[in-house]
């Protein structure tokens, strides 16, 4: 995709004397959580045709595998975290370049199968016996999140599984394994017409924050302060369309 | 059996000495990192003790089904020409070389509520994603075929004069294969049980895969190991050094005693 849109880029803009060399150039790798996945995708894609002399690599998983992958040494020139206490480890870990900015937010919602055959409606649904949940585990955003809201809610519900990241979740759903999740509104709308997702409702809802920083020892600073800076211009409303709202 | 011992080329040496550090070095991190003051608090805390246990039942109960099930079907294979022996060989084999996730996701696709054998399944009331039961398959599939394999190789390795002569003194033919075959298949049988419990007990991919991850049902230590790395790693190096430790503790001792080593 980055070859690609290098590639048209050349092609396109072949007479440009005048301007002077795009400084955002070399090979970027953001860590992002993998509720970002979709999203940050597309943000590369365009991220890379507004600067041909750079690639960006993705790295998703749960927030918290990636602040682990960042302590332990990994190299990183972006982190993209789904919430602040994972943002703090690694800043607190003095591993950042400045204060972190969040530059999406993301609401949660009940992930079930497409056409909803077991009637879910609300949190409370979830509590009802012999019905499967997965939840993500308490460590990763997602699932911290999920049991917040359950929490305001007043429902206890086991689920049969911790997963560890949100988009696990959204796969046992869609597989059919499990009856329902809790999973961000973002997800629900990436998986597509294989699941349904359930609104809850804003008294019980937790709106989750994902801050970006860029990482000290990053292979191309620029770059890395540049992706940032798309992510609050252009970037937002490719977030938008995936369904994030806006800081 | 070995005999007079020579110095092997310096060549020789050299390669053996890289493979040994390659091995020692990632222990020896984990030896240096571990936190030992904290060592007793982090093995006792209850998920931990919980996830030790739940890996020891499942890995045993999956080297059970693997001798049960396993040890007929290298018999066959060693023993029978038919046509597909080859495929089904391969077949066996495969777990070893595919990704274990993918492993997890096939067993979905096989037995889980919408797999090809869900129906029927769920008409007798069994449910196995997120079933300890299930974790038990997801072993089973990636250290069945280590027993296969190595109990193959010994039936083909076996001298057949013992089971002609007990044949000619009139064996019928399941006393033969208990009173003789078993026996003489002892070492090899052993040695594809230990392989097919140490890689069951580290299994990963497949269990999270197929079993879902909870604590006390599918939450196998080598699991715990990976979720306690996200947010205590130090808890993290012990679960690894315990696991490294029993694994160690069975290896060491049973080679031992059955090889002869």
């Amino acid at each position: 995709m980055g070859l690609l849109s290098l590639l048209l880029a050349a092609c396109g803009s072949a007479p440009t004397p005048a301007a002077a060399p795009d400084p955002v150039r070399g090979s970027l790798t953001v860590f992002a959580a993998a509720s970002l996945t979709e999203a940050f995708n597309r943000i590369g894609a365009e991220f890379t045709g507004l600067h041909p002399g750079a690639s960006v690599q993705f790295n998703f998983a749960g927030s918290p595998t990636l602040v682990t992958q960042i302590t332990e040494g990994a190299q990183a020139d972006v982190f993209a975290s789904a919430d602040q206490p994972n943002m703090d480890r690694v800043t607190g870990a003095g591993l950042s370049t400045g204060p972190p900015v969040v530059f999406a937010r993301n609401r949660l919602e009940i992930v079930v199968e497409k056409g909803n055959p077991r009637h879910i409606t609300s949190l409370a649904d979830l509590a009802r016996p012999g019905l499967l949940v997965v939840l993500a585990g308490p460590t990763v955003p997602a699932g911290k999140y999920a049991g917040q809201a359950l929490q305001s809610a007043g429902v206890r519900v086991t689920p049969v599984s911790e997963e560890t990241d949100v988009k696990s979740v959204v796969t046992k759903v869609a597989l059919g394994e499990a009856d329902a999740g809790i999973v961000y509104v973002t997800d629900v709308r990436a998986a597509g017409s294989t699941v349904e997702g359930i609104t809850i409702p804003d008294q019980h809802n937790v709106i989750a924050s994902y801050p970006a920083v860029a990482l000290k020892g990053a292979a191309s600073p620029v770059a890395a302060k540049a992706f940032i800076d798309f992510l609050l211009g252009p970037g937002r409303s490719i977030l938008t369309s995936f369904g994030f709202a806006a800081p | 059996m070995t005999g007079r011992q020579e110095r092997p080329p310096a060549l020789v040496l050299v390669g053996a000495g890289i493979a040994a550090l390659f091995f020692l070095l990632p222990l020896a991190g984990l030896l240096l990192r571990a936190p030992w003051a904290e060592a007793p608090a982090d093995l006792a805390a209850p998920d931990s003790l919980l996830a030790l246990r739940l890996s020891l039942v499942a890995s045993f109960s999956a080297t059970a089904l693997s001798v049960a099930f396993g040890v007929p079907l290298a018999w066959v294979l060693a023993r029978f020409d038919f046509p597909g022996r080859n495929l089904l060989r391969a077949l066996v084999t495969l777990p070893m070389v595919l990704p274990p996730v993918v492993g997890g996701v096939a067993l979905l696709l096989a037995f889980g509520r919408r797999g090809l054998l869900g129906p029927v399944l769920a008409a007798v009331g069994i449910h196995l994603p997120f079933t300890t039961a299930g974790a038990v398959l997801a072993e089973t599939l990636v250290a069945m075929p280590f027993l296969v394999i190595t109990v193959e190789a010994g039936l083909r390795a076996l001298d057949s004069r013992y089971e002609e002569a007990a044949r000619t003194l009139g064996a019928g033919r399941w006393y033969l294969f208990r009173r003789v075959t078993l026996p003489l298949l002892a070492p090899s049988l052993f040695a594809g049980g230990v392989l097919c419990w140490a890689r069951a007990l580290g299994e990963f991919g497949a269990t999270i895969t197929f079993a879902g991850n909870f604590p006390g049902t599918t939450q196998t230590l080598p699991l715990a190991v990976y979720l306690e790395l996200e947010t205590r790693p130090e808890a993290a190096i012990m679960l690894s050094l315990v696991l490294l430790a029993v694994s160690l503790a069975v290896l060491v001792g049973l080679r031992h005693r059955w090889l002869g080593a």
